[in-house]
């Protein structure tokens, strides 16, 4: 257990980008949102998977929507919390905790928003170890966990219930209602009990932003490289080096898709990369084999500055490594990769584990 | 003819071209009143090469003035931001994450009011006269005396900003305003920093460009003058009294466009070599790298395409200090001060410019009271100086294949041929001066960064509409019609919406319509 206060959020805000692998939302706007929340509201404690007591109830809290949109329309403040506060009446028990479901640069943070504002505690830990598109990518729907009952805020003050028959149709909803709001809303769902929560999340979530996010920084200030770092603290593997020379995108089934094409430079020269996206990396190439796919994380780093780079922030010229790091073990089962391999978004080629 | 002047923090440069020659080049002390530095300028100039101030078509200035002024913080006009988007964007308001220095120094005025846009168009809540207006009255009691306005999306549609400027020249005509949709590009807290530095730069911009005008006019030319910006474009005078924020990036872009000119080298690492830092960049196509990420200027977030550079603190001013049998060179330098301070120019001062004369890679001053200097020192600050600059051109280049390097700047004698990692090291003639030659050169452009509804078989037709609109920007904005070309395209499709709807931004420049001929 220990405190978290508003020092502390760039470096949190910068990992937490890093294990979106370039989706979870804008690492800036998020630090910000959370170094306010904190200011005002004093520290968050932060709590170790294993310090939760089995009956604790757990009501997580994200932001959904269209990055772009939310750099231009930034929040209220107080979304997520009117969100959490949504799903508290529903169930009718005292809230125990809160914790993040994805890491992103913005979804790691949401939540401490939430905890700062309604004094709660947060769990160190995460529903994805990573971030994905799609909101029923979660441990929790594997082990038939159901998303509802949830909730949806925006900025207005409205607030909506939603009791869907599985996660799937919880996700399509949400998707059409965060469109009507404006295409940036809070959500809370998942309810967990403490027992759940040890079984079914990746533990530690918070703790490796921070350690990501500093060991960038410290890297960085002291001459090293912080590509290197931030591979050592993934236990991950460089993949390759380049600068992005062409980029397209297209908007399909209302999702970001592209596709970033890198010409190598260093020892990479004369190679060529690509990597595929839907909000995040999803499939990387290198001269046309696939090497990386989805659910590994492939995370796009500045090559100099170690700064992870979002899909939104791809364009020419940009010089960045792209680096490999597994999944959490059990996004890797045959079930698994039915809700998140390479095949549900529609690529035809088997997922290739990162060693 | 052409003149191009490059007010830098110590060096006002001035070049006087025709076409594409260059027919004289002064270098002269920047003046604290900056004016006197370009009187002394353009007289030089007239002396250097006898020329009829009428046969002059355009005069391109490029300053660091604005910048310098929000890094010290001097002469910044009181300042109120007030933006609408209520009630979204609460959290973080105006400011949000400013340096408190800069806060107290404008005031710390921050509003927010109801209103701004969705992505699509609808309004997040309509316009509320009377809370604007109350707002108003506490900016005027607290004596702001400018105003910087934002609302979500108004680069998509700018009715809220319009609509408050109308009310604040209708009822506070002293106030003068700065729209953020006019300013910056997607990104609310970036486009609005903008804003904001450039309403804080009002008055400066004021003074400063009617100096520029009346300077110039009192050299006897009557020609139209402009500033250079961050891009390598040019804004006529009256742009730039009303949006000084665009010139801040111009320094460095005007050097490295000038040393492309020079070189005839479109890909290539620019070194130029100034009193106090050495700036590195990479130029792609003839035109400045752009930074991957948001700049910050002065602790502020603003989401300007900057030019990628890359500073050390080397420059011909730097003081070399030896201890302990090592050689320290900068970042310290005496700057301006160079010609009294150095041993050369008969001061106490040890820099680099008296090392590079003790190792005769430059003859000036008296080098006789050089001539006692340690050997081994001097080949020790040299190489310091060589090691330096080789490594900051390795961090910036993208191949591992060495690069050609342009060396330019008034210190560039710092620099060996023997550069590692440079294929070549390449002093253009004028290089001393490629910062006025890069504003001499300069273009115009014209921008369209909006989001446009993209349905499925449309793009073609998009796409070809705002390159026509950014086309006619740039022919706005002076531009030779038939020298207009599209320079840069990029589509962003807003995730997770529906109607294809893509954030398309187009740039395109041209060659600055001139009157008269040899322009």
């Amino acid at each position: 257990m220990r405190e978290i206060d508003e020092t502390q959020m760039s470096d949190i805000a910068r990992g937490a980008a890093v294990l979106g692998t370039g989706g979870g939302g804008d690492p800036y706007v998020g630090r910000l949102l959370a170094e306010q929340a904190l200011r005002q509201h004093g520290p968050v404690t932060l709590l170790d998977v294993d310090e939760l007591p089995d009956d604790a109830v757990v009501v997580p809290v994200a932001l959904m929507g269209a990055p772009t949109v939310m750099l231009e329309k930034m929040p209220a403040g107080d979304e997520a919390t009117n969100a959490l506060r949504a799903v508290a009446q529903l169930i009718g028990k005292r809230v125990t905790h809160t914790v993040s479901i994805e890491a992103g640069g913005l979804n790691s943070v949401t939540p401490f928003i939430a905890a700062a504002e309604l004094g709660l505690p947060l769990v160190d830990a995460d529903a994805m170890g990573r971030a994905f598109p799609e909101l029923q990518m979660v441990l929790p729907t594997l082990s038939g966990v159901h998303a509802s009952p949830m909730t949806m805020a925006d900025e207005r003050g409205n607030a909506i219930t939603l009791q869907t028959v599985d996660n799937a149709w919880a996700e399509r909803l949400a998707r059409a209602i965060t469109v009507e709001m404006g295409c940036t809303a809070a959500v809370s769902l998942y309810v967990l009990t403490g027992r759940q929560i040890k079984e079914l999340m990746v533990p530690g979530t918070i703790t490796l932003c921070e350690r990501l996010g500093t060991g960038i920084r410290e890297a960085r200030e002291q001459h090293r490289d912080p590509v290197a770092v931030a591979t050592e603290l993934l236990r991950g593997k460089k993949l390759f080096t380049g600068k992005i020379v062409d980029i397209q995108r297209k908007t399909e089934a209302g999702f970001a898709r592209g596709e970033a094409h890198l010409d190598g430079v260093g020892e990479d020269l004369g190679s060529r990369f690509e990597l595929a996206f839907q909000n995040e990396h999803l499939v990387a190439r290198h001269d046309g084999e696939v090497v990386a796919s989805v659910p590994d994380l492939i995370c796009v780093l500045d090559t100099d500055s170690g700064e992870p780079v979002t899909t939104e922030m791809l364009r020419y010229g940009v010089r960045v490594t792209v680096l490999a790091a597994p999944c959490d073990p059990r996004w890797r089962t045959d079930a698994a990769l039915e809700l998140v391999g390479p095949g549900y978004f529609g690529y035809d080629h088997e997922y290739v584990p990162i060693a | 003819m052409r003149i191009g002047i490059d007010v830098g923090g110590t060096n006002t440069d001035a070049v006087l071209m025709n076409g594409s020659s260059v027919l004289a080049a002064t270098k002269t002390h920047t003046t604290e009143d900056v004016t006197s530095g370009i009187v002394s300028a353009l007289r030089q100039l007239r002396e250097a090469a006898s020329f009829d101030p009428a046969d002059v078509v355009a005069v391109m200035i490029g300053t660091t003035h604005f910048i310098n002024a929000l890094v010290e913080g001097k002469n910044l006009t009181p300042t109120a931001a007030i933006r609408f988007g209520l009630p979204a964007t609460r959290a973080l308001p105006p400011l949000v994450d400013w340096p408190r220095r800069l806060v107290d120094v404008l005031g710390g005025h921050s509003y927010l009011c109801h209103g701004g846009h969705e992505y699509d168009g609808r309004q997040i809540s309509p316009f509320d006269e009377r809370e604007f207006r109350e707002v108003l009255d506490k900016v005027a009691d607290a004596g702001a005396r400018s105003i910087a306005l934002s609302s979500v999306f108004s680069p998509i549609n700018a009715e809220f900003e319009l609509r408050a400027a109308q009310i604040v020249d209708s009822e506070y005509p002293e106030l003068s305003v700065s729209l953020s949709h006019e300013i910056g590009r997607m990104g609310l807290l970036g486009r609005e920093n903008a804003t904001i530095i450039n309403a804080a730069l009002r008055d400066l911009a004021d003074h400063v460009t009617s100096g520029l005008s009346r300077t110039v006019a009192e050299a006897g030319i009557s020609a139209p003058v402009y500033l250079s910006q961050n891009d390598g474009t040019l804004m006529d005078i009256d742009y730039a009294r009303r949006y000084p924020v665009a010139t801040f990036a111009s320094g460095p872009t005007n050097s490295m466009r000038g040393a492309a000119f020079l070189s005839g080298e479109q890909d290539c690492a620019v070194v130029d070599v100034g009193g106090t830092t050495t700036d590195v960049g990479i130029l792609q196509s003839g035109f400045p790298r752009e930074a991957s990420t948001d700049v910050a200027v002065a602790g502020v977030q603003t989401n300007f395409r900057m030019p990628d550079v890359l500073s050390i603190g080397i420059g011909g001013g730097s003081l070399v200090r030896s201890f302990d049998g090592k050689v320290e060179v900068g970042p310290g330098s005496v700057g301006y001060a160079l010609t009294e301070r150095a041993l050369l120019f008969g001061g106490d001062t040890l820099t680099a410019t008296d090392v590079a004369a003790a190792a005769g890679l430059i003859q000036l001053g008296d080098k006789d009271r050089v001539a006692g200097l340690d050997p081994a020192m001097v080949r020790a600050a040299l190489e310091s100086i060589a090691t330096r600059t080789a490594e900051t051109v390795d961090r910036m280049r993208t191949s591992a294949e060495p690069v050609p390097v342009v060396v330019v700047g008034g210190g560039g004698f710092l620099v060996p041929d023997n550069l590692a990692g440079a294929s070549a090291v390449l002093r253009p003639e004028h290089g001393s001066v490629a910062n006025a030659i890069g504003a001499a050169i300069a273009q115009v452009g014209g921008e369209v960064d909006r989001v446009f509804s993209v349905d499925p078989g449309s793009r073609d037709s998009v796409l070809d509409a705002a390159r026509q609109e950014a086309t006619d920007r740039a022919i706005a904005a002076g531009a030779r019609p038939d020298s207009v070309s599209i320079v840069d395209i990029e589509e962003v499709p807003l995730a997770y919406l529906p109607g294809n709807a893509t954030r398309i931004r187009v740039k395109a420049v041209g060659n600055l319509a001139l009157g008269g001929n040899n322009a």
